[in-house]
């Protein structure tokens, strides 16, 4: 099966280890792929709020793109690529008069046209059902032997209607790769929570205290790494995880955090052989050495 | 088919915490979770507490928390939730305080309902119209078909860490009435939500789409508002800043670039600006901030989408 990889912003931007990991291990699968290399932003659920007729129109320029290119599954690496992407692809599919209206315009500026035939699926859905797991389990050479906390994000999951792959209520798929690598899925009810990015800047408050509360709950549970499909939450959990230990320690002054964050890619590459170099985890905030330690 | 409904069991006067007790129910075809527990009430133990009325999905009353889920006792089959959980736990709804069993006090909910004027306002004690207007439920986008259920309320992960957030049930009862014609306090609506527990505290994490039984999508409803506050000309805070910043780089340059964002945010905020420069920094070090003002691939076409945009609006 080929896919056009829809990179997305984050990982060309401030999560480049993201990209560089996926490059990796979807190499070292033999996925075949081919890079979507004048992709444009997927709105990120912001410029639709803006104006959703712009943000649909240009996720159907990525769909009409592929669609040109005569591939019809687009692989994206981005939790929030996919619930944008994919619920605007859902969309146009169908709904008719919505079609019509987006590529009036999308013809008008690109002279593409979208006739709907594109799947959007997240790696983590291509790895469990198009690779499948036991094939998966082949390319795993180094058993991680460690517990890892799943962390799903909102867009993979929510609302089902668009998404449609995981149950939202009881998701299973990165529980199942956490397995394949040799590691142990550790259970806490964040797991399907938010990460706060979404209003980072704005309202880091509430932000951080959703960081706080996710973190500090995998890490009660005996988590060594929480692992994530979504650059997004990587950043609000890598990035303002220092902070969020501060706000805890007012009230709880023995907390302590320290949980690595994993990119999925990066959680497959360690269990593949790959160094932590080569997938880029000296770019994270939150020291990854008390996992990596372990690991080896 | 026998079936093992385990219920959280809560008596303020004897217990010191809440404690699960098993019941089983004998089953029959397309039984819902209300049926059952009204059977174990009446059959098996007469102390077991929870609110329920219509048992159509109408009332809004039985509410309560289904395998980690928020959902109407009696728009739940058995069977599906054996089928996705393997189990049936159920337990008061999240986040509210509890009074017995499944019945939580209901005030928060209803505080922050009131505090949006859920009804139409006219300017100067006019009297309201009352015929009904042609065409008006498209404009609410089912707005209006809010039960007061309680299911987004207890399942908003903001609500969950910031108790005065005013949740996404009174934020699409305000857009019900700010979408209707016949209100006259339009720009005054958006101004009060403005504030620091309104529109912006949202995180946009769908639970409430997700959870609503009937379909409201209060998340999407808080879309709109914020797109009117923006129009109606609530755009130099921060938060209105992140959408229209954003598009304007993503209009600009094809792709976000996470450097410009969070200068053109705070462009003119000194107190938010200071705040994340230190961060600013520590991502520049780990290689984290993207150069910005590179051309990259289909950006014209970017630019010509956006154009076409601002053109017909």
């Amino acid at each position: 099966m080929k896919y056009a990889l829809f990179p997305g912003c984050a990982a060309k931007g401030a999560t480049p280890e993201l990209y560089t990991s996926t490059m990796k291990v979807v190499g070292r699968l033999g996925l075949d792929i081919v890079e979507l290399e004048a992709f444009n932003c997927c709105g990120a659920g912001v410029i639709t709020e803006a104006d959703p007729d712009l943000a649909y129109t240009l996720n159907a320029r990525t769909l009409a793109t592929a669609e040109k290119m005569g591939i019809n599954n687009v692989m994206t690496i981005c939790g929030t690529c996919q619930g944008i992407l994919g619920g605007a692809n859902k969309n146009l599919q169908e709904d008719d008069a919505l079609r019509e209206r987006i590529n009036r315009a999308l013809k008008d500026t690109t002279g593409l046209e979208y006739h709907g035939t594109v799947e959007v699926k997240h790696l983590q859905w291509i790895l469990v059902k198009d690779f499948g797991v036991e094939e998966l389990g082949k390319f795993i050479t180094h058993p991680l032997n460690v517990s890892i906390a799943p962390f799903y994000g909102c867009y993979i999951l929510r609302p089902s209607r668009a998404t449609g792959f995981d149950d939202w209520e009881n998701p299973t798929s990165l529980e199942k790769l956490i397995r394949a690598v040799g590691a142990y899925p550790v259970e806490y009810d964040g797991r399907t929570k938010c990460c706060g990015f979404p209003v980072l800047l704005e309202k880091d408050q509430i932000a951080l205290s959703m960081v706080a509360q996710n973190v500090g709950e995998a890490k009660e549970k005996g988590s060594d790494a929480m692992v994530t499909p979504c650059p997004l939450c990587h950043m609000s959990l890598d990035i303002y995880q220092e902070r969020a230990e501060d706000r805890l320690q007012q009230t709880r002054p023995d907390q302590t955090l320290g949980v690595p964050i994993l990119h999925l890619p990066q959680l497959l590459g360690l269990a593949m052989g790959f160094s932590p170099k080569e997938l880029g985890m000296k770019r994270h905030l939150v020291s990854p050495a008390p996992l990596i330690e372990k690991i080896q | 088919m026998r079936v093992k409904i385990t219920v959280q069991k809560f008596n303020p006067d004897v217990d010191q915490k809440a404690y699960p007790r098993d019941y089983f129910v004998e089953a029959s075809r397309g039984m819902t979770l209300l049926s059952a527990l009204l059977k174990i009430k009446a059959e098996i133990d007469g102390t077991l507490t929870f609110r329920a009325s219509c048992r159509a999905a109408i009332c809004g009353s039985c509410l309560m928390q289904v395998n980690g889920s928020q959902k109407l006792a009696c728009k739940t089959p058995l069977k599906e939730e054996l089928e996705h959980h393997g189990k049936i736990e159920v337990g008061p709804m999240a986040n509210m305080p509890v009074i017995k069993d499944m019945v939580v006090k209901m005030d928060p909910f209803w505080e922050k309902i009131h505090a949006v004027n859920p009804f139409l306002m006219t300017k100067n004690g006019a009297e309201v119209p009352t015929e009904a207007l042609k065409d008006i439920h498209e404009k609410l986008h089912n707005a209006d078909g809010c039960i007061m259920c309680m299911a987004c309320l207890s399942a908003c992960t903001s609500y969950e860490v910031s108790r005065r957030f005013l949740g996404p049930a009174a934020l699409a009862k305000a857009y019900r009435f700010q979408a209707d014609p016949r209100d006259q306090a339009h720009v005054a609506r958006l101004e009060a939500l403005q504030g620091p527990d309104g529109i912006w505290d949202c995180v946009r994490c769908n639970f409430c789409v997700q959870v609503c039984p009937k379909d409201v999508r209060p998340m999407e409803q808080i879309v709109r508002l914020r797109r009117l506050s923006i129009e109606a000309g609530f755009s130099n805070s921060v938060e209105a800043r992140h959408i229209t910043e954003f598009t304007k780089v993503v209009g600009h340059e094809g792709r976000l670039n996470e450097t410009l964002l969070p200068i053109y945010m705070t462009w003119g905020n000194i107190r938010k600006m200071i705040r994340i420069i230190p961060l600013g920094i520590k991502m520049f070090f780990h290689g984290k901030t993207p150069f910005p003002f590179k051309r990259v691939p289909g950006v014209d076409a970017v630019r010509a989408i956006f154009k076409h945009w601002e053109k017909a609006k």
